[in-house]
């Protein structure tokens, strides 16, 4: 199945995709890769305030190139996810509802979206300036210290994914 | 002996890399000729989104992908070649340093210990070898790590032979192929020390797509290997289908009689990497 789908994402959004879905999503998300999600991880563990609220949104994990003249942002496909896995539970449980990335996710992982009724969604590795054709806007919130990798809030509009993994643990990776 | 000036290196290694890592228009025409192959729907798919992806970044003078790597340079010296007006390899990151600020490159170089980003993409990992007459060819090769980081080196025992070494490979690409965005290109080495197995694994993959190794046997093997990757049913992006991997490319060396170590550099779709003579 197609669908289009408006960001921040419906729990009756997630219900109804099923891993092998195509979706277009179009509206807000941020983006996150390992130095971020290791200080995010760390602010909560510190009980210190994120630099944006978890709770019904998605995270991309991208670090963009810087943009060419004209541009919102430079050529922006996915990092790979499992590097992120040993901090992802902890996001989940605070209420992040959707991932965008690439590769395999790991039982934890899968554990914590079911039990949390999240998404996770597969970009396509390496389509990088397709991607950055699909971002209006993209502005650094947070750790800017990182460059690519501080944390950056995008505008997308028609940005494809397809669900590799859904809210019942259904995955397409072997 | 020929003069070859640090300019003309300087500048010879800044076009290959904005070259490199903004036209693959050759993986675009290998995938092309080859995604009717793939039966997977979502397969299908992916590999016209790659192929709208290669046309972009064409269009746009911008990177197919937003990890514009390590930057990898093979450096062949002829003998009577001299190197004038300064050092070959500060003449190398001189390049690297231009060609990632003129085009807008991630710089995706850290300390390994403090992590801290050395802001300009060097140092380059150079690797040397000299050959007889007056040229200078420098081959470059921006490295993305979503793939790197799934290679793998074993020193396997004599006792395991080639079919212990060939099982290894798949089992490679088997366990991690998912991560590494398949398509992939599997850069292979056979033989000689641990360094030196790794190296051949990474030179492999300065090959075009749809090459055939001069070796005959060597040949027979990448043909035999692709064929077994491409049954595992990981497909593009992993998500299933048959088009696994483009191709594989094999280098082999003499060994110790106690060993026989095996490197797997993996490498994704965008092989990007341009030669020059000077």
């Amino acid at each position: 199945m197609e669908y289009h789908i408006d960001l921040p994402i419906k729990d009756e959004d997630i219900i109804r995709l099923r891993a092998g879905d195509i979706v277009y999503l179009s509206g807000e998300m941020y983006t996150a890769r390992d130095m971020a999600h290791k200080r995010i991880v760390q602010l909560m563990e510190q009980g210190k305030p994120l630099p944006f609220k978890l709770e019904g949104q998605t995270v991309y994990y991208v670090g963009p190139c810087d943009p060419k003249e004209g541009m919102a942002i430079g050529s922006c496909g996915p990092t790979t996810s499992y590097r992120m896995d040993s901090f992802t539970p902890k996001l989940l449980d605070a209420g992040l509802k959707a991932m965008i990335g690439k590769g395999v996710r790991s039982n934890e992982v899968i554990r914590s979206m079911v039990k949390n009724r999240c998404i996770y969604f597969s970009a396509t590795g390496g389509a990088a300036a397709l991607y950055a054709s699909t971002v209006s806007e993209s502005k650094v919130i947070a750790f800017p210290e990182l460059l690519s990798e501080a944390v950056r809030k995008l505008t997308v509009k028609d940005f494809p994914v397809i669900v590799a993994i859904d809210c019942k643990g259904n995955s397409l990776y072997k | 002996m020929k003069e070859i000036t640090y300019e003309q290196i300087k500048s010879s290694v800044k076009n290959a890399f904005l070259t490199a890592n903004t036209d693959v228009i050759k993986v675009r025409d290998y995938l092309d000729g080859i995604k009717d192959k793939e039966e997977s729907s979502t397969g299908k798919i992916i590999l016209d989104q790659l192929i709208s992806n290669a046309n972009l970044a064409h269009e746009l003078g911008i990177p197919s992908c937003q990890d514009t790597g390590m930057s990898v340079v093979f450096c062949n010296i002829g003998t009577d070649v001299a190197v004038s007006g300064g050092a070959i390899e500060d003449a190398i990151n001189d390049g690297v340093r231009e060609a990632y600020e003129i085009g807008h490159f991630r710089k995706s170089v850290v300390d390994p210990i403090s992590r801290e980003n050395t802001k300009d993409n060097t140092p380059a990992i150079v690797h040397y070898s000299v050959t007889e007459g007056n040229k200078l060819e420098l081959t470059v090769l921006p490295k993305g790590f979503g793939s790197e980081n799934m290679s793998e080196i074993v020193m396997l025992t004599p006792a395991a032979g080639l079919e212990g070494a060939l099982d290894f490979i798949v089992d490679v690409v088997r366990r991690k192929g998912a991560n590494a965005c398949p398509p992939l290109v599997v850069g292979v080495g056979i033989g000689g020390t641990f360094e030196k197995c790794a190296l051949m694994a990474k030179h492999s993959l300065i090959r075009e797509l749809g090459s055939v190794n001069e070796d005959k046997e060597l040949a027979e093997l990448e043909e035999q290997l692709l064929e077994r990757i491409n049954a595992l049913d990981i497909g593009p992006m992993g998500l299933g289908g048959k088009i696994t991997a483009l191709g594989v490319f094999i280098e082999k060396h003499p060994t110790h009689i106690a060993g026989l170590p095996v490197a797997v550099n993996i490498m994704c779709h965008a092989l990007r990497h341009e030669r020059v003579l000077l």
